[in-house]
């Protein structure tokens, strides 16, 4: 940490409050920043975090609460103000626009009217200064996450900011990608730059940041030094208590076992010009595994998954084999009724209705399936058994509710996320298929879902994870196959997989000389 | 050659309304703003231009209150659909008939009165110059208007800063209000831009194509005004060719079902079967032609899927509440 140039931090908050109808998101929050130091700020989902700092980039207005930059009392009201005093954010869900170049979008954010072709002068000189490597002209649809990252960076860099804000930048980068990043962020520090780092992955905060603030529920708990503390110990600071590691027993003679999800050559045309094709996609799930899918997001992932729920049908029906029949052309319920079960990414519309009760979202995924138990005499729908299932898996899963059969819209995203695999999980089946599993659910409720697979496949199920999180991969599956554009790479036991492979192959690496490949700009 | 140059200009009259109506609609669109009102605004634009017009005895004072009924009339839409984040479809279906509806109230005093039309550009000298001379010096007003609109507008979108910010929100209105772009102020100004020129599109029929106030006189020309923003893949010198082919046809259409085939016999065989072929088909297939030639002609120039994505306004029709 840098001293001091007349005592005071460069940033102060003192009882910033944040209120939403009923919920308080930021409760009194008080955080110091000095000058040149990177500073994390930790919490759970729904902590409040990315709340506190659109308070302090002024996309949100405080309901009380002071804030001082440089021992002066501001009132931040719009970006603008915040862009002025030297405060620049790269944003979590980017602000970019996709059908802009990375030049205009730049331009966009920088008000000194200046040409174009200066901008994306300047931005190229910059990025490469910084050995992030752009070109201003490339259209933003075409890019991967990382050069949208990039961007961002570059465009928060060329306002000159004293403090800039990263929230979660690594949830949707490549370890590669992370440890450039970390390079960046260590010379900004050393330019007496100040960070505010928001993460919840402990083991980069404990590597690059000098101070912590941690949030919980929308109060700060404390204020520790990351480097002092273990990852346990934060986690406990975030979560209020300790989380149960995932337990996962090895599994014998899997090569033997009967594969009951089989994908031979499975390819797909771009359905829009900003999507990506399947090259060829071969893959076999057997009885008793967890396989998992790594990748930026991207790269075929949601295509893939498409593909394989029954979302989009193929013409060769042989390309999805489900417990050996062919599948390709069959619908979603039509491989459903072979055994199969699908949670897709997004929660909210194509997991579920959001206006419609769990119980009614039970019967909208299971009426064929399940037709007998839901559908009495006559096709009238039977609501006891459909409530009372709806409780049984409300109580598998310890999904929190406000109300005994709510909307599945009032459910915070974690606990939605569990009834939803709660649902496909109750009916055992042979085959289940997960995009993205844990995404933004908070670490009990995550480590809950991820133990449920495991224990799925270990009683004679195949289950497939396709997840951007690498550590949750390495904690359930047996195997791992990684993703890049729209290939898919032959699986690797886990116990030869290592974070350095897997990462190259994310970002591109040839399988046979992965160590001696560099990431491509 | 007198007959060619009649009909050119009977095709520059027809276009011009459609032309200028889909431009503003155009920018309104390109701002991710949808407005379905433009048949409503039109005709207020033609009532209130026909209007003031006959009151005053001046067709240029009528001119002015037709962009100003328009820009007023679309202020209800901007209102109800930016600060209020009503359906901009609902709104915008019931901005066309309101209009209608208020329009043919207003306009009861003025059915059957004659009106005095918009005089032609004369430059002595230059518009008598055969052929070009009246293609070229001697239109009305609002067609020089309508092509200046239309390299305006282009410049604008794509040339300034302030257009690269109106398209960015037109992509993603979330991701510029986090940058901190005004995303309801640039909306405001773009609505009303667009009924501005839907009441001078307006003002044109009333002042200049039939020189007098017809209920319901715009007859669908705010519709196909919609129509072409859309085929043209929101770029304005397309909306200005889906305009002119839209005119061309409907004016040839309305030659072919006029004209009398035993006038032709004495023209070159291939003339006299054309128009024989032409004359074959019933006439409301040849009213529907002007419809079809348009949205085939664009739907083949719009073919490159990926410039069509990048010049779609992402945020279309999605209404936007800030939080604060």
């Amino acid at each position: 940490m840098s001293a001091n140039q007349d005592g005071t931090n460069l940033l102060e908050v003192r009882g910033l409050t944040k209120i939403f109808g009923t919920l308080t998101a930021c409760d009194h929050i008080d955080l110091d920043i000095a000058r040149g130091e990177i500073h994390a700020l930790l919490g759970e989902n729904g902590a409040g975090k990315s709340t506190l700092v659109k308070m302090l980039f002024g996309s949100l207005e405080p309901n009380s609460g002071e804030i001082f930059w440089n021992g002066q009392a501001v009132r931040i009201s719009s970006p603008g103000v915040a862009k002025k005093l030297g405060i620049g954010m790269v944003f979590q869900h980017f602000s970019l626009f996709e059908a802009l170049t990375a030049a205009e979008n730049i331009a966009l954010s920088l008000d000194d009217g200046s040409p174009i072709s200066s901008i994306a002068a300047k931005a190229r000189a910059l990025s490469f200064s910084y050995g992030l490597p752009l070109d201003p002209e490339s259209l933003v649809g075409d890019l991967s996450v990382g050069e949208r990252q990039r961007i961002e960076i570059i465009r928060c860099l060329l306002q000159t900011p004293q403090l800039i804000i990263l929230d979660e930048p690594t949830s949707v980068l490549t370890p590669q990608e992370a440890d450039k990043l970390f390079e960046t962020l260590d010379r900004l520090r050393s330019e007496g730059k100040s960070i505010l780092y928001i993460s919840h992955r402990l083991e980069e905060v404990k590597r690059i940041c000098d101070r912590a603030t941690v949030l919980r529920h929308g109060k700060v708990v404390g204020h520790c030094n990351p480097r002092a503390e273990t990852a346990s110990s934060l986690a406990r600071m975030m979560v209020g208590n300790e989380v149960q590691a995932v337990v996962r027993a090895p599994v014998e003679g899997i090569a033997t076992a009967q594969p009951l999800l089989e994908i031979r050559n499975l390819s797909r045309k771009p359905a829009t010009p900003f999507s990506i094709p399947l090259k060829s996609i071969d893959l076999n799930v057997r009885a008793g595994e967890v396989i998992g899918i790594a990748g930026v997001a991207g790269n075929g992932q949601g295509e893939f998954f498409e593909s394989v729920s029954g979302e989009v049908l193929q013409q060769d029906a042989g390309s999805v084999r489900i417990r050996g029949k062919n599948a390709g052309n069959l619908s979603i319920t039509g491989r459903r009724l072979l055994g199969a079960a699908f949670v897709p990414e997004e929660r909210l519309g194509h997991g579920a209705a959001p206006r419609m009760k769990l119980s009614e979202n039970l019967l909208l995924s299971r009426h064929a399936t399940d037709g007998k138990a839901f559908v009495g005499g006559g096709g009238m729908v039977d609501s006891a058994a459909i409530y009372a299932a709806a409780q049984r898996i409300i109580e598998a899963m310890d999904v929190r509710k406000s109300a005994p059969d709510p909307e599945a819209a009032a459910l915070s995203g974690g606990n939605l996320q569990k009834f939803i695999v709660g649902r496909e999980l109750d009916r055992r089946p042979s085959v289940m298929v997960v995009n993205q599993p844990t995404w933004g659910v908070d670490a009990g409720a995550a480590a809950h879902i991820r133990q449920a697979l495991i224990e799925l496949s270990r009683s004679g199920s195949a289950v497939l994870v396709i997840s951007q999180d690498l550590d949750e991969l390495f904690e359930i599956s047996d195997a791992i196959a990684v993703m890049h554009n729209g290939a898919l790479s032959e699986p690797m036991p886990i116990a030869e997989a290592t974070f350095e492979k897997v990462g190259l192959l994310m970002g591109g690496a040839e399988p046979g000389h992965a160590e001696h490949t560099m990431e491509t700009a | 050659m007198d007959i060619t140059v009649n009909i050119l200009l009977t095709i520059a009259t027809a276009a011009t309304p459609l032309l200028i109506a889909a431009i503003g609609e155009l920018v309104v669109e390109r701002s991710g703003v949808l407005n379905l009102g433009v048949e409503g605004m039109m005709i207020m634009g033609a009532v209130g231009g026909f209007g003031v017009s006959y009151l005053t005895g001046s067709p240029w004072i009528g001119l002015l209150a037709a962009i100003a009924m328009g820009a007023v009339f679309s202020l209800l839409f901007a209102v109800m659909t930016l600060s209020l984040a009503t359906n901009q479809v609902a709104t915008g279906l019931s901005l066309t008939l309101l209009g209608l509806g208020l329009s043919g109230m207003m306009g009861t005093s003025f059915v059957g009165q004659p009106g005095e039309r918009l005089p032609n550009l004369d430059i002595p000298g230059l518009t008598s110059i055969p052929v070009i001379g009246r293609l070229l010096f001697g239109q009305d007003p609002i067609f020089y208007i309508s092509i200046a609109l239309t390299a305006a507008v282009t410049w604008f979108l794509f040339k300034t800063r302030t257009g690269l910010t109106l398209r960015s929100i037109g992509d993603s209105h979330t991701s510029a209000h986090a940058l901190g772009i005004k995303v309801i102020r640039y909306r405001y100004l773009s609505v009303i831009f667009g009924g501005a020129c839907a009441g001078l599109a307006g003002g044109h029929l009333s002042l200049v194509y039939t020189p007098q106030w017809v209920e319901n006189m715009t007859a669908g020309r705010g519709w196909i005004a919609l129509a072409l923003v859309v085929f043209a893949s929101w770029r304005p010198w397309r909306v200005l060719a889906g305009a002119y082919i839209f005119g061309a046809i409907w004016v040839g259409q309305l030659h072919v079902q006029a004209i009398n085939l035993q006038d032709f016999v004495d023209a070159p065989w291939v003339i006299y079967k054309v128009i024989a072929f032409l004359k074959s088909f019933p006439s409301q297939l040849l009213s529907s032609l002007p419809y079809l030639a348009t949205v085939v002609v664009l739907v083949l120039i719009s073919r490159n899927k990926r410039l069509t994505m990048m010049n779609t306004p992402a945020s279309l029709g999605q209404p936007f509440v800030p939080d604060r």
